[in-house]
């Protein structure tokens, strides 16, 4: 697992329209670049947003790959809940610390 | 004593690009809240603003990842997202590098602390700056800290931070003031997102105002992820302008939880000049 990697990649992309276009035409090429797993090269050649954050990609980066993706807000929430019930809780990563499965807080306002 | 204001604001990017989707009568009060903490900056004076915040890898990443950061740059620019999405023109902000300089050399006598002479402002920054200084005619010195991804700056040490940020401005000839953004509970870009923990909030803002030193260092990282949200992380940026003003109490401006816009949005003033 290479979360570091993965998460190095987005940062990339969401800073750099020119390796975002290399990204969209030569995905093998740019992805050569970093170290990372077979899932993970999966989950990124299907824009698979709902692994990537059980993978423990951060959200604020996850955000703006899924938005230039084009995936709207609800779409991108909708992806994340998906990846949740179809891969388990959240592996690696910021939310890990909790359960994974998601925040139990004390009031649902959404 | 140079410094002549300080306090907290709210930095959620939904009070510009989901304006409209709040309540008319809750979004006019969190306007009109700004508005006071923007007359408050000309009520005093204020030549030059700093600015604690905790960006959102925007210009830090894991490779080398600054627990504190001041900026030196002869200028700034932001928002570094979309604008059309932000809703703020993306725009050059302008700086002290000067100033910058001389608070970064006195913070380090306690503090180690980066500087960044590149760095553009994400929503952290942009937010609070559209309501606070919407001429952008105010030099911004901003502070990052580290709140994104562990390991985070123990808080004890975040105060410390706020202590020599309130030597180093009390050193400057110039009328400064100290605001820290974010940080009320919030589950940002999760599957959570838009889910508040009020009663968390409550007490934090309470603490803040009171500069109740040992109750907020009592914060741990595992109980606030668990209660309040990965976004709670940024409590740090409240708790250092607390630290740096433990001379006075403060007062809530402005506090009410938003939905739409994610999060409690909260405006207090935490010192003003005599």
């Amino acid at each position: 697992m290479s979360l570091y990697y993965v998460q190095k990649l987005l940062y990339n992309l969401n800073r750099d329209p020119a390796l975002k276009e290399r990204f969209d035409t030569e995905q093998g090429a740019v992805v050569g670049d970093y170290d990372l797993s077979e899932e993970e090269l999966g989950a990124l050649r299907a824009i698979d947003i709902g692994l990537l954050y059980v993978l423990g990609v951060n959200g604020q980066l996850l955000m703006h790959f899924a938005t230039m993706n084009g995936f709207s807000w609800d779409a991108y929430i909708q992806a994340m809940r998906d990846g949740l019930e179809k891969h388990g809780p959240v592996r690696a990563g910021l939310y890990a610390m909790v359960d994974g499965k998601g925040a139990t807080s004390t009031k649902e306002t959404l | 004593m140079t410094l002549v204001y300080a306090g907290t604001c709210c930095h959620a990017p939904g009070m510009t690009s989901r304006a409209e989707m709040a309540a008319p009568e809750t979004r006019k009060q969190l306007h009109d809240a700004f508005a006071r903490q923007r007359q408050a900056l000309i009520d005093t004076g204020t030549e030059a603003l700093v600015m604690v915040s905790s960006e959102h890898f925007a210009n830090f990443f894991m490779d080398n990842m600054p627990t504190y950061s001041i900026g030196m740059a002869d200028a700034y620019e932001g928002p570094i997202e979309d604008p059309d999405w932000l809703k703020i023109k993306r725009t050059k902000i302008p700086a002290n590098p000067d100033l910058s300089l001389r608070l970064i050399n006195e913070v380090m006598h306690t503090v180690d602390v980066c500087y960044a002479q590149e760095w553009k402002f994400d929503h952290g920054m942009s937010v609070p700056l559209h309501f606070l200084t919407p001429a952008y005619d105010l030099p911004i010195v901003p502070v990052n800290i580290n709140c994104q991804n562990p390991p985070l700056s123990p808080l004890h040490r975040t105060w410390e931070l706020g202590k020599a940020l309130r030597r180093a401005i009390d050193l400057a000839p110039e009328k400064i003031a100290l605001i820290g953004t974010g940080g009320t509970s919030h589950w940002p870009c999760t599957p959570d997102s838009g889910r508040i923990n009020e009663d968390w909030d409550q007490v934090l803002l309470d603490q803040l105002i009171h500069k109740r030193k040992d109750a907020l260092l009592a914060y741990t990282d595992e109980k606030t992820i668990s209660e309040a949200g990965p976004g709670a992380f940024e409590m740090r940026t409240s708790l250092c302008v607390a630290a740096a003003t433990e001379d006075q109490t403060g007062e809530i401006w402005f506090s009410e939880a938003i939905p739409i816009y994610a999060t409690t949005c909260s405006i207090t003033t935490l010192y003003m000049v005599e």
